[in-house]
């Protein structure tokens, strides 16, 4: 195939799924390298796959469960592929399944996974781990942390705030729109087992009530932390065609950041963004659809704020329209205007570093989510936004090649 | 103004890397003076730091000094501490203020005075100094006040 931007259309597809249970952060029972064993085990079981036939791993967010360990644990016979997405944290979640895909197409690889495991307990994240200034050895600290460690600026909800509030105030949005968003997820997780929060509704009141974390998120504006691995599993668009179950086409995906995004010290010029604006065009582009044609979505929650500005970048709503789209009864299974994480996503199923998002929207199309969407033939899912590079992904039925 | 410093000792203290890059900038807050970026070719302001201007490419570039007055670009009032050392100390202020006489560069910051004061975006703040020389390495940072006032911070 020529080197047009339709290169990967319909080419890859995912025909295996696959998690542990999820825990609460820091309950797993098992190590994290062990989690990430049984979710892809369980990935491949589903996919009617040997194990020992994965040729190719790819991760993100510097994942710690290094490939060629998996191929040795494993018993793989040829490791040809050990890709990691650089940086991003969860914003390279897409981005490795398209890099996965875009090996298989190139014929580099043959039945890749894609995997990300999480055991919270036995490493530390987040203000107290290590590059915080809080663990032994970590005094000092220089670079871009530096410019904002002093200050109390540590976690990612301190960094990702200040553009949410720049896009807020840019914008005139308002609370509601993401209280929205996180009724939303609370609302779907209720039918889900595999989801942590299920049992445990949310209504406005709870929302209003609840405390601040860094304003304007509450509590249930951010997404939890806990233990698990999830993977995927990835072979051609010809040999799909005889997979153990319906798969769930690649159409498109693509990665990228805007002009300047990696400034130093929230020196990126267009700063009130989910950085998107440059991915979306050839996200579309290479699928051959626009966001009029999209069934359901499923939308990285690290904080809701961050979904609004995803779904806007996304060409769903222009930024001053996010105060009337963005209310529950729009957003909810199965005929809502567009379907919004139909698990329970990160905020309430698991945040297993957004890869559950995409098993969701491939459960969407193979007619097996707990909150099955009317539209369900053509699912987006939108991996960590505010982060540099970002990715995202647009998957189809068969019907839709 | 000589006061406590906006949070209780413990924080990472900020070294400039081992190549050096940002060591001007650290070492001139000792000094109470804000050096920025600045090359000297084509006379593009920089931050944060970088070998190469961005705009022309040139390697050659130079460190100038800056008034510290800008206005709030963003903001957010922090509640939950994500550490210890937090937990002493919050509400708290994040700012991130645009410099209009260096070509409106960011820096990020606290808001000066009480935590429950707002800190409207697009808000003027002048700069203030805060220096930790009993610290090891000692380091200074340089803060933000709302322009013509603010009162302390409530303990």
């Amino acid at each position: 195939m020529s080197g047009n931007s339709n290169g990967l259309r319909g080419r890859v597809a995912i025909v295996g799924v696959g998690e542990t249970t999820y825990y609460k952060h820091g309950k797993s029972p098992d190590p994290e390298f062990m989690l990430a064993l049984k979710a892809i085990l369980n990935a491949c079981a589903d996919a009617g796959i040997d194990p020992r036939e994965i040729d190719g791993f790819c991760s993100f967010s510097d994942d710690r469960n290094d490939p060629s360990r998996l191929a040795a644990a494993l018993g793989v016979h040829d490791l040809r592929l050990a890709n990691m997405q650089w940086g991003g944290g969860g914003g390279g979640g897409a981005a490795a399944t398209g890099n996965a895909a875009a090996a298989i197409a190139a014929g580099a690889a043959n039945v890749v996974v894609v995997y990300r495991a999480l055991a919270q307990g036995e490493f530390g994240r987040f203000g107290v781990g290590a590059g915080y200034g809080q663990a032994i050895g970590d005094k000092t600290v220089s670079g871009e942390a530096a410019f904002r460690l002093p200050y109390g600026l540590i976690a990612p909800v301190h960094r990702h705030v200040l553009k949410v509030r720049r896009f807020m105030h840019e914008h005139s949005v308002k609370q509601e729109a993401l209280r929205a968003i996180a009724l939303t997820s609370y609302r779907h997780a209720q039918s889900n087992p595999r989801a942590i929060m299920r049992g445990r509704p949310l209504d406005e009141k709870t929302y209003d009530e609840s405390r601040w974390i860094v304003e304007p998120f509450h509590l249930y504006d951010c997404c939890q932390e806990n233990d698990g691995a999830a993977a995927l599993v990835l072979v051609s668009a010809d040999r799909a065609r005889h997979a153990a179950k319906k798969a769930a086409y690649i159409l498109g995906v693509a990665q990228g950041s805007q002009y300047r995004c990696g400034s130093a010290s929230f020196n990126t010029p267009d700063f009130g963004s989910a950085n998107f604006k440059t991915v979306t065009p050839r996200l579309y582009e290479m699928a051959r659809v626009g966001p009029a044609d999209i069934g359901v979505v499923q939308a990285y929650e690290h904080f809701t704020g961050g979904v609004v500005m995803s779904l806007s970048e996304h060409g769903f709503f222009a930024p001053e329209e996010a105060n009337d789209f963005l209310k529950v009864e729009n957003l909810v299974a199965p005929s809502g205007r567009l379907p919004l994480n139909t698990s329970g996503g990160n905020l309430a199923e698991c945040y297993m570093h957004g890869l559950g998002l995409q098993i969701e929207a491939v459960r969407q199309i193979r007619g097996e989510s707990v909150n099955q969407v009317v539209k369900s033939d053509l699912g987006l899912v939108i991996a960590g936004p505010l982060v540099t590079p970002v990715s995202s992904l647009i998957v189809g039925s068969e019907a839709t090649l | 103004v000589n006061e406590a410093p906006y949070f209780p000792e413990g924080l990472a203290i900020p070294v400039p890397e081992i190549d050096g890059l940002s060591a001007p900038f650290w070492n001139g807050l000792i000094r109470e003076k804000l050096l920025l970026q600045r090359c000297k070719s084509c006379s593009e302001w920089q931050w944060g730091p970088e070998w190469i201007c961005h705009h022309c490419h040139s390697f050659d570039i130079g460190w100038e000094e800056c008034e510290p007055r800008g206005d709030i670009y963003t903001a957010a009032r922090v509640w939950h501490p994500v550490n210890a050392i937090l937990s002493k100390a919050t509400p708290y202020w994040l700012v991130v203020v645009s410099l209009p006489s260096a070509g409106n560069v960011r820096l990020a910051g606290n808001l000066l005075g009480d935590p429950m004061q707002d800190a409207p975006i697009g808000a003027p703040v002048t700069g203030q100094f805060e220096h930790h020389p009993g610290s090891d390495p000692p380091f200074s940072l340089l803060q933000w006040r709302l322009a013509g006032g603010g009162t302390g911070r409530s303990s």
